[in-house]
């Protein structure tokens, strides 16, 4: 089986590469949540970033689903979840940065969730129904995603001193890997051409107007054009995914197939 | 008609409910599968039932087979592979052999849930959706002086608050 996702990693047709894309965020950005279990600072930031977790679990199931029913050779959600290396793995950088503290996680995840959901909103007038389909089923969850994230910035921004300088530096340290999000590659060029993709020229600008808004209501800065790191898409990642794979894969592994 | 085995473990194995029906060599009506349907319950929510839920969407027969489509409340909701087996077992236990299909659109919203599954959920604490979030009200006393303490709470699908006045945590059914 693992030689077999192997051997097709870089054969997907470009539907399929769209759509392991959209799926490898949620799965992702899902179990880096999923680390916060047991760790968070109450309980009821965990049940809620546990449910989170879930809802971008669910959604990756959705995409990931279609993409096995469009592709008969992935076999199944599960295999083409668990079993595939680092350099097959799809999905925007920014969703397997690590954790760090609360703000570095919230940071991340209302930089995220404004895209996430523009980019849902889009996709639900996408060409292809399924895509559609998924997209109106996601875009109900992410809304809630992105209130919470949101609200969590103010609060920390027009915080303590503390948690101001901490949400600053968290924002400041996230920034390189957001250009990424609107980075569009030939592939999704061709499918915006056909109505499938969503237009990132367009995301771009609504998601810099809502979040400077953010950030202003936040008293926080927003960070200067630097470098920006990008390559996730393709399949090259930094070091934080391999180590978040080892650990994500290994009972799967042990044990294929798996069930609880 | 009703058959019911207290005595047998397999009767405690998925639901309870739905054993008066017995269509083994008969084809129900499509208004009698309905029916049916509306003794299973929500596993989370047991006082209320699938079809009160508005999990599911469709019954029809074609041929000689049924299928019904059931839809997912939240994408990531753990219970619906549950909800589909329970489902399955309480027709095919009452003879009807039908198939399950998950269906995504359109996207399963709050408001699909029935005025007798609102009036169930709120006599048993949890308030259901609400179009304006100002008329939130303790279910317990009715008072209007009420904390959100998670927007989140027991399961995906609700928020945790406690009312002000007379201390009591209740779940608020979210509105999506």
């Amino acid at each position: 089986m693992t030689q077999l996702l192997t051997s097709i990693n870089n054969d997907h047709d470009a539907l399929n590469t769209y759509i392991l894309r959209m799926a490898d965020n949620g799965l992702i950005l899902g179990q880096r949540l999923c680390e916060w279990c047991a760790n968070a600072p109450v309980l009821e930031e965990e049940t809620a970033l546990m449910n989170t977790s879930l809802d971008l679990f669910g959604q990756a199931r959705n995409w990931l689903n279609y993409a096995v029913d469009r592709d008969q050779r992935l076999q199944d959600c599960d295999a083409i979840a668990m079993l595939r290396d680092e350099r097959s793995y799809l999905n925007l950088l920014i969703c397997e940065q690590d954790n760090g503290h609360f703000a570095d996680t919230m940071a991340r995840h209302y930089l995220f969730d404004v895209w996430h959901r523009l980019t849902l909103e889009e996709l639900c007038h996408s060409h292809d129904e399924t895509i559609a389909a998924i997209a109106a089923k996601s875009v109900l969850e992410v809304r809630y995603h992105e209130q919470r994230s949101r609200n969590w910035v103010l609060r920390l921004g027009d915080g303590t001193q503390l948690s101001h300088e901490r949400m600053q530096t968290a924002i400041n340290n996230i920034w390189p890997y957001v250009a990424e999000m609107f980075d569009q590659d030939q592939l999704e060029m061709e499918l915006m051409a056909q109505g499938i993709a969503a237009d990132q020229t367009i995301i771009a600008k609504q998601w810099h107007d809502l979040v400077a808004q953010t950030l202003i209501e936040a008293t926080l800065k927003t960070p200067p054009e630097s470098y920006n790191q990008m390559g996730g898409k393709q399949g090259l990642h930094t070091e934080s995914l391999g180590i978040m794979l080892a650990e994500m894969q290994s009972l799967y592994r042990a044990h294929p197939g798996a069930t609880w | 008609m009703k058959h019911i085995d207290l005595f047998n473990p397999v009767s405690l194995i998925g639901t309870d409910r739905g054993r008066e029906f017995d269509y083994h060599g008969c084809t129900p009506s499509v208004d009698e599968v309905w029916q049916l349907l509306d003794l299973v319950p929500d596993p989370e929510i047991p006082v209320i039932s699938v079809v009160d839920l508005g999990i599911v969407r469709d019954v029809r027969l074609n041929n000689d087979s049924w299928q019904v489509d059931i839809t997912p409340t939240y994408s990531g909701c753990p219970a619906t592979d549950f909800i589909a087996s329970e489902i399955e077992q309480a027709l095919t236990r009452a003879g009807i052999d039908a198939k399950i299909k998950t269906v995504l659109a359109p996207a399963w919203s709050s408001t699909w849930i029935s005025t007798k599954g609102r009036q169930a959920m709120l006599a048993s604490n949890i308030v259901p959706p609400l179009h304006d979030l100002d008329t939130l009200s303790c279910p317990n006393c009715g008072s209007a002086q009420v904390k959100q303490q998670n927007q989140f709470g027991s399961t995906a699908c609700k928020a945790l608050y406690t009312c002000q006045s007379c201390l009591e945590p209740f779940d608020y059914f979210k509105t999506i």
